[in-house]
């Protein structure tokens, strides 16, 4: 590949666009301390909070979802796959294995009407606020 | 220098595969895979969270083999978004093949966001009997 050129003609932009595209990439495949598998996103409104997470290749059998009090427990199992006799890897990226982690929830949730799915590898757990914690507004009246 | 004049412009058609500007402004991962040999095939698998089958292509030119899965998410209406550990963004890895795999029989499937390819090797040339007439 012939640097600094750019359809036959020389950019000298060219090979500083090539090295951020090649530091990007080395970034976006930065590793993940142990903590954060499966990578996880928290939303809340006042009704109620979503997590979300990235779970490629894991059926809903292998996950669990817990909740106690306001500490919900994420575990994740993926299995890997040992290679037979004359079969070998040449990469081996994709993580296998057993995680579990825990998430601070910022209130209490109705731990029976909890719903979690998962679609093309991510999983969708909706957590509604428990109505004893729900704000109320409060009526003003003159004394 | 009328020489150097006919490199520049031949270069352009020898040129590999380059990879060009994408129109979409959206972030680009590049998924972690998995490359595995079998007895008669190249098994490789990506792991790209939130693709399907549909939303997936698979590109084969001149010897290079491009994996590319688009992400279609969509924010929660009027959630906050309170704790973030992933970006969501889009996948391209880009592979060169070697001769030894057969590009007419690869075959592509998606589960559960995972992208596996199966490269079946190409079958050694077979021996060939050749008639030796008289004459």
């Amino acid at each position: 590949m012939a640097m600094g050129y750019r359809y036959g003609m020389w950019d000298p932009f060219d090979e500083l666009e090539r090295l951020q595209h090649d530091i990007n990439r080395m970034f976006s495949t930065w590793p993940r301390s142990w903590r954060d598998t499966p990578p996880i996103r928290l939303y809340a409104s006042n009704d109620e909070l979503i997590l979300i997470g990235e779970v490629p290749g894991v059926s809903p059998e292998d996950i669990s979802v817990s909740v106690v009090g306001t500490t919900l427990t994420l575990s994740v199992k993926r299995a890997g796959y040992e290679p037979k006799e004359g079969e070998s890897y040449h990469r081996r990226e994709r993580e296998t294995g057993q995680t579990a982690r825990t998430v601070e929830l910022p209130y209490h949730v109705e731990a029976d009407k909890v719903e979690a799915r998962v679609r093309r590898g991510m999983l969708q757990v909706r957590l509604p606020r428990a109505e004893a914690e729900k704000p109320r507004s409060i009526e003003v009246k003159t004394a | 220098m009328a020489t150097e004049r006919r490199e520049l412009q031949t270069q352009p058609e020898g040129q590999p595969v380059r990879r060009m500007e994408r129109t979409r402004t959206r972030r680009v991962f590049t998924p972690k895979v998995d490359i595995l040999e079998t007895g008669d095939a190249v098994q490789v698998t990506a792991d790209m969270p939130g693709v399907d089958e549909q939303s997936v292509h698979v590109t084969l030119e001149k010897n290079v083999l491009t994996l590319e899965g688009t992400v279609d998410w969509k924010e929660p209406g009027s959630h906050e978004l309170l704790y973030s550990e992933y970006e969501v963004g889009d996948f391209y890895r880009a592979f060169t093949l070697s001769e030894a795999v057969d590009q007419n029989r690869i075959e592509a499937k998606v589960r559960n966001g995972v992208l596996t390819l199966t490269l079946p090797k190409a079958e050694p040339a077979k021996a060939r009997q050749i008639q030796v007439q008289a004459g």
